[in-house]
């Protein structure tokens, strides 16, 4: 099993920042916009979206939520695993809201595909826009693509894409795997 | 990767704590969703749920059917007043009837003891034992114990007495199990004619003066006296029975501390507890209607999730 590294902490927070600076040229204020993590792994991503937006740019009081799709997914019973679902932190309604949905690894597209379905329990929102920090290009099982994308990869099928975040991990880092 | 130990809710008895921590767990998930504006998530959509009520049931089968309806399953319903089974069909033959149908899951009502785990050996189906005779109800059970550590926190070290018709009470069952289970201490209180013998045997105690049992405990799960049940007289008369086990608001202003009070319903109001106990901030009974929803909808889910195709 070998491991490549992708992108490293610098390389990362390089993307952040260019990734907060294109969500702030389209949102502005953010008066009507809200960030919403993908649970699990894309609410590390929101956070440290909201909060570079917060204390480097200056945005005050973005709304963000996390949203556990578990109950939507559309593989519950197939897998050989069963489903363990998180938390759902959403306060606010995203009636008429402009939603960025934010996850790490942009693969299938059924996570999104059912974050699209969860989010509408929230209300019906005005635009939804998808924030991806990896997009694994030609692995798609569904017409889904990002607004905003870290980094485009080109991986096959037996290769994974793990993110690593000083939240979970010691250091911030996006590595490729070979199975 | 968390999954419960057993096939079918046949009773607590069966449980073990690690299943009732994933129920309770997967609950919290659920009574989110059921506080959401749009109340359904879709992962049942492929599954097909019967609810066979062979003894009357209002809130239960309602609960059943809400929660059933929010993880988006097929439901069909059946309630033994308009059966076959006055034309003398047996349970096996309604059942397979109805699983001829293609049903993944059965919610049972039975009034025989152990319906449930009979059904269980013969069919293939999924079983949930929504209260069998004077047997077992876990949902209740569950519902009660989530609603308790909701309220308290924990249920590890409570002191909890249940108070009432203990002999008829299939609640009262599965509620000294799911209690005993957790680390709560349990007492019995009640009119001697309706404390099982031995009931000591299953590491309860018994308590005949309900001021006392008041006294000793966190939380009181006052039962329901079961008249269609009795077959003979237990006690002289109901208006002896409310004065001697009834909980009113002089008895509880009385104790010093502020009790929680649990009703499984339906109430008989003015008999077992008054109006005044039964609608009061101490009295947490409709929290249980609304964590009996949470509930259900987590063993039905975490049971759905064995079933491959």
């Amino acid at each position: 099993m070998s491991k490549k590294v992708l992108l490293n902490s610098k390389e990362i927070e390089i993307i952040l920042h260019r990734l907060a600076c294109q969500l702030i040229e389209n949102h502005n204020d953010f008066s009507n916009t809200a960030l919403i993590g993908l649970q699990p792994r894309g609410s590390f991503l929101a956070k440290r979206l909201a909060s570079i937006l917060t204390n480097d740019y200056h945005v005050k009081n973005i709304p963000l939520g996390l949203l556990d799709i578990t109950f939507y997914r559309d593989d519950f019973r197939r897998r050989d695993e069963p489903l363990e679902a998180t938390d759902t932190q959403i306060d606010f309604l995203i009636e008429n809201k402009n939603v960025v949905l934010i996850d790490d690894v942009l693969f299938s597209g059924r996570s999104v595909r059912a974050g699209l379905t969860a989010i509408q329990s929230y209300g019906r929102p005005k635009n939804i826009e998808l924030l991806v920090l990896i997009d694994r290009r030609f692995s798609r099982h569904l017409p889904i693509q990002p607004n905003y994308k870290g980094r485009q990869v080109d991986a096959i099928d037996k290769e994974k894409v793990i993110v690593h975040w000083k939240e979970s991990h010691t250091k911030d880092g996006i590595y490729l795997e070979n199975k | 990767m968390k999954q419960l130990s057993v096939e079918h809710l046949l009773g607590i008895k069966y449980l073990n704590k690690n299943d009732i921590d994933l129920i309770f767990e997967t609950a919290n998930h659920f009574k989110e969703v059921i506080n959401r504006p749009i109340k359904k998530v879709p992962s049942l959509r492929d599954i097909t749920i019967a609810n066979l009520f062979f003894e009357n049931s209002t809130r239960t089968k309602l609960s059943f059917e809400l929660a059933e309806k929010r993880l988006s399953s097929d439901i069909i319903n059946f309630s033994a007043s308009q059966s076959s089974l006055k034309k003398g069909e047996t349970l096996i033959d309604t059942v397979n009837n109805i699983l001829a149908m293609k049903v993944d899951i059965v919610v049972m009502r039975h009034p025989n003891v152990g319906a449930g785990v009979f059904l269980s050996k013969h069919i293939d189906a999924k079983i949930i034992n929504a209260g069998d005779g004077t047997h077992e109800h876990p949902t209740q059970a569950l519902l009660d114990s989530y609603s308790i550590k909701e309220k308290l926190g924990s249920i590890k070290g409570k002191k909890i007495v249940i108070v009432g018709d203990v002999l008829h009470s299939r609640v009262a069952l599965s509620n000294i199990f799911a209690l005993k289970l957790q680390g709560a201490e349990v007492k019995v209180c009640g009119p001697t004619t309706l404390i099982p013998k031995h009931i000591e045997s299953l590491g309860v105690k018994v308590e005949t003066n309900i001021q006392k049992a008041l006294e000793w405990c966190d939380v009181a799960n006052v039962l329901r006296v079961q008249h269609e049940r009795m077959d003979v007289k237990y006690f002289p008369s109901t208006r002896e029975y409310t004065q001697l086990f009834g909980i009113n608001n002089e008895i509880l202003d009385n104790l010093g501390k502020k009790i929680t009070i649990m009703h499984p319903g339906p109430i008989n109001r003015g008999v077992e507890i008054t109006s005044e106990v039964a609608d009061s901030n101490q009295s947490i009974i409709l929290n249980q209607v609304e964590n009996g929803v949470a509930v259900r909808m987590a063993v039905i889910y975490l049971l759905a999730q064995q079933i491959k195709r």
